[in-house]
């Protein structure tokens, strides 16, 4: 029972990153590697903001930074044309140093009797403010996130991923679409780094290494449950990808022999093997046509 | 309504590739007017179309329309008063979006504020009924994915999407080259029900000359980057393919031997 309760708050909470890797990964079709630095920037600002008595705060004030990031990211690819990974690359290294900085210099935070959100309902245990909050904290961001993406702006933002150079020759601005869908997957990846770090009691500057492949792994999950239709489709099955994955993650380590660091690597086949999938199933029916037809 | 003035454009300026894409060409065109653009490949007409749209900035002249000045307008906000369909139909639609999506992703771009939900009520319900003018059952398919149309059924949408909230000016890249016979004579009629409608100031380019010279009001032959004759009116009215090709291979042999005289000469100089 332990086990999927924390699994489920886990993979809520993890949830969230899915939703803003799905925005860059799946609606801009570019697999954005400022994820793991806005993942750590909203870790160490929600953390630091946290350690001031600022818990609430701690949560806008990380959205804040992550979109920043993404801005960053978005402007270099749009107005200076630097290559898409690496406009990533480049925000992501520099956010190291600024993750630390924001930490004091030092590689981790701990949260220990400090308050957290997660200590703030009156009257609820521990768990249960954990079970409600990261409950409230997924669906919020999934209604708000499937709303959007149903107005004008996000349907613009939909099309210059789906085919940027038709929105090119209509009369919406393309590259100010992109940055702001930067923007806005990386706030939403930078929340759930806030809400991971006040969970967890603690921030890890390390935590974020390897994340991208994580939410990657989610959303593709996600995809193989509830198949690729639609972009609301497409956000709840990042969250239900989410939660399976923990619960694999969970499993694993309860009832393999398998060391809990060679989990990222488990996350890397999955994603490496899931995306070999279309060529894979290619071959295969090529092979398939070969034997069938001996003369070809 | 449309007034291009002296327009200049090299590509590969300086290099051993230098073309002169656009060669001092000048053309004004009348409201409602409907233009079909003849010219064998390179002639410039497809790059005449991007320096309307603002693929690019000219190297010299001016471009306006409706007495706006577009010569240094970025592309995005002149694609607010210019419509124009691609040849190639995945150009012009996103695939992974309903064909109500695409709709009202042209429609709503002058009027929407950026948060207000799309398409609204009205807005489906508007473009069930232009469709449904097509007679191609696509009024019945408003949540398909524009991707799982065919050619002729995506460039259907297409010209809805850009003719949707009236432009001043409509751009057809060979909208019909490729797609098959039948389909290409169902879109060509489908184009001049909406341009005949609206009123539409249009500009067709087309290798199919007898297309050509019955579709719309005036043909324009182009080469190298010039207007090599422009004909309207009764003249083009008596015109025959025959006659127009013998014209424009006598106009092309005047130049070439233009050209040769003055070699010579400034050789014998």
């Amino acid at each position: 029972m332990k086990l999927i309760i924390g699994s489920l708050q886990l993979g809520l909470l993890y949830g969230i990153l899915a939703l803003g890797i799905y925005i860059s990964f799946r609606i801009l079709s570019v697999p954005d590697l400022t994820t793991e630095g806005s993942f750590a920037f909203g870790l160490s600002v929600s953390a630091a903001v946290t350690a001031m008595g600022h818990p609430i705060l701690a949560i806008p004030a990380a959205m804040l930074a992550g979109a920043l990031a993404g801005g960053i990211t978005g402007i270099l690819q749009t107005t200076f044309m630097v290559h898409p990974i690496l406009a990533g690359i480049i925000t992501m290294s520099g956010l190291y140093s600024v993750n630390l900085f924001i930490m004091g210099g030092a590689s981790n935070l701990s949260l220990v009797r400090i308050d957290t959100i997660f200590k703030l309902i009156p009257g609820l245990s521990k768990q249960d403010t954990q079970t409600v909050l990261s409950i409230v904290a997924c669906l919020l961001a999934l209604v708000l996130l499937i709303l959007f993406f149903r107005t004008h702006i996000g349907m613009c933002i939909r099309a210059v991923g789906d085919n940027d150079e038709m929105v090119r020759a209509s009369s919406i601005n393309v590259d100010a679409c992109k940055v702001l869908a930067f923007c806005l997957s990386n706030a939403v990846i930078a929340l759930s780094g806030a809400l991971i770090a006040q969970y967890q009691g603690y921030a890890d500057i390390s935590s974020s290494s390897g994340i991208l492949v994580i939410g990657l792994a989610s959303v593709i999950i996600g995809e193989a449950v509830l198949g690729r239709r639609s972009v609301t489709i497409g956000f709840i099955s990042s969250v239900v990808g989410s939660l399976i994955y923990r619960i694999i993650i969970a499993l694993a380590t309860k009832y393999s022999p398998l060391p809990a660091y060679m989990l990222k690597l488990l996350s890397a086949i999955i994603v490496g093997f899931a995306l070999s999938l279309p060529a894979i199933r290619l071959r295969a029916s090529i092979r398939r046509q070969k034997r069938g037809n001996p003369n070809a | 309504m449309l007034e291009i003035k002296n327009a200049v454009k090299v590509f590969e300026r300086g290099t051993m590739m230098e073309h002169t894409a656009l060669d001092h060409l000048s053309l004004h065109l009348d409201d409602g007017e409907f233009v079909t653009i003849l010219g064998s490949n390179g002639a410039g007409k497809s790059t005449l179309f991007n320096a309307i749209c603002g693929s690019f900035y000219l190297d010299e002249g001016t471009v306006s329309l409706g007495g706006i000045n577009l010569t240094l307008m970025p592309e995005h906000r002149r694609a607010r008063h210019i419509g124009r369909v691609f040849q190639d139909p995945m150009r012009g639609t996103a695939p992974n979006m309903t064909i109500e999506e695409n709709l009202s992703l042209a429609h709503s771009r002058s009027t929407a504020s950026p948060l207000s939900f799309a398409p609204t009520r009205r807005e489906k319900a508007l473009f069930r009924d232009r469709l449904a003018e097509f007679g191609m059952q696509l009024e019945d398919r408003m949540k398909t994915k524009v991707g799982l149309l065919s050619g002729g059924q995506r460039q259907v949408v297409t010209l809805l999407m850009c003719t949707i909230v009236t432009p001043r000016l409509l751009l057809l890249d060979e909208h019909t080259a490729a797609l098959d016979p039948g389909t290409a004579a169902k879109v060509m009629e489908i184009t001049q029900k909406i341009v005949a409608e609206s009123h539409l100031t249009t500009m067709m380019i087309t290798h199919n000359m007898s297309a050509a010279l019955t579709t719309g009001t005036r043909t324009l032959m182009m080469d190298s980057g010039r207007i090599l004759f422009d004909l309207s009116g009764e003249q083009r009215a008596g015109m025959t393919t025959e006659a127009l090709l013998e014209m424009y291979s006598t106009t092309t042999h005047e130049k070439l031997d233009n050209d040769r005289m003055l070699f010579e000469k400034a050789h014998q100089g």
